[in-house]
């Protein structure tokens, strides 16, 4: 249990740490997936593993290839920690606006960075890295947004780890971004404890996202399934902070914004739903270190708020 | 009963430039049939060919999207506000 043979053995089997302290009905646990703990510091080393795992398996990535992937960061992390040991080149597109630390992490891995235009968020980060591979067919396309390596590895990993810690389950609280984490994990839980309610939170993506030209621009991830779901919230930039901000000062935990969005959204649907009993399990996509750099903590909260709706802290 | 619609910055142009619309109705369905008939332009935006939703829109009452209510028949109350956003990619 405490030797590995590898860096990428300690990728999964995240710890549940209870956070009900958070619960706005006492009779309601919460529980927090710490997904902060995998070794590039985020959930994404799981899809990014299982990815290139099964481009290998299927012959389609050989060393020495170089792949390219657009990423808001930590599936770039992932990406470049795995590279890095299987022996693969990088390239990432990310929006520029997201927060320094990501760049920083993806530089010292040694993966190219290009930029995609901040207003246009991820679907310009998307958009620029079809262009680039159709351009230059050499590099190899994961694509996570429509990749099912991305779900599966949430199906075999994630989704069964919190069965096995949680079987008490009644209700799984998860960001969107891909869609990953909901559809893998999601399916799982559905499928082996009846009853169980899957429920996303996402960022007010469409309204942070100015450089939409029209509608046709949009984007649903190919590997998303509508049917998955039991609810769908937005959590806002200052709420998410102020989520953030309990679960330190509250719970000791130190994780990154997203984090606070899914705890706020598992608090928010224990009170919608007027829920008086039974447990909540969140997952915390990463740890709080790639933020210091906004002043999630420490800066006036207005300030704060203000600067999130201009990084992408997705 | 009035609802607040809020209207994203890509259909502004439909509906004179403004950021929110106030429109009366006792389900989504009713708020949206006013708003296209107000704002004409709005109805391939917020409409697909059946009468169901467009593919790349998100709307979302007091920040729930209604795909996951009751869709169209999402009841509403005096007071609640109607997000129309347009669906792009998370982060990640």
């Amino acid at each position: 249990m405490a030797r590995y043979a590898s860096i990428l053995g300690l990728i999964g089997n995240t710890p549940l740490v209870d956070v009900s302290q958070l619960s706005p009905e006492p009779g309601v646990r919460i529980l927090a997936k710490l997904e902060g703990q995998n070794p590039g510091g985020s959930s994404k080393d799981r899809i990014a593993l299982k990815m290139v795992e099964l481009a290998e398996r299927d012959g389609v990535l050989t060393r020495g290839d170089t792949i390219l992937e657009p990423s808001s960061g930590n599936t770039g992390i992932g990406l470049a920690l795995v590279s890095k040991l299987r022996g693969y080149g990088l390239r990432i597109v990310m929006p520029e606006n997201v927060s320094v630390e990501r760049r920083q992490i993806l530089e010292i891995f040694g993966a190219q960075i290009t930029l995609s235009p901040g207003e246009e968020g991820s679907n310009g980060a998307i958009r620029l890295a079809e262009k680039l591979v159709a351009d230059e067919p050499h590099y190899r396309f994961l694509f996570q947004y429509g990749n099912p390596a991305n779900t599966l590895a949430h199906y075999e990993g994630t989704g069964p780890e919190i069965l096995a810690d949680c079987p008490e389950i009644d209700v799984f609280v998860a960001g969107l971004g891909t869609s990953g984490t909901l559809m893998g994990a999601g399916s799982y839980l559905k499928e082996h404890k009846p009853g169980v309610k899957i429920v996303a939170v996402e960022p007010p993506a469409g309204e942070l996202v100015q450089g939409l030209r029209n509608l046709d621009d949009g984007f649903v991830p190919p590997i998303f399934h509508e049917g998955v779901l039991d609810r769908k919230t937005i959590m806002r930039p200052r709420a998410s902070i102020e989520w953030t901000r309990r679960l330190l000062n509250e719970c000791g935990v130190f994780a990154g914004i997203s984090s606070g969005a899914a705890v706020g959204g598992a608090a928010r649907y224990i009170e919608t739903t007027a829920m008086t009993e039974g447990t909540v399990v969140t997952l915390l996509p990463d740890g709080g270190w790639k933020y210091l750099s906004s002043g999630a903590w420490t800066d006036d909260l207005d300030v704060v708020t203000e600067r999130a709706t201009r990084i992408n802290y997705w | 009963m009035a609802v607040d619609v809020k209207i994203p910055t890509v259909l502004r142009a439909q509906v004179d430039g403004l950021t929110s619309v106030a429109i009366e109705g006792a389900t989504v369905g009713e708020v949206f049939e006013s708003l296209v008939t107000q704002y004409p332009g709005l109805r391939s935006n917020l409409l697909g060919d059946d009468g169901g939703m467009h593919k790349f829109v998100n709307v979302f009452v007091n920040d729930d999207d209604i795909r996951y209510l009751d869709r169209l028949d999402t009841k509403l109350s005096d007071g609640d506000e109607v997000a129309i956003l347009p669906a792009v990619a998370g982060g990640a």
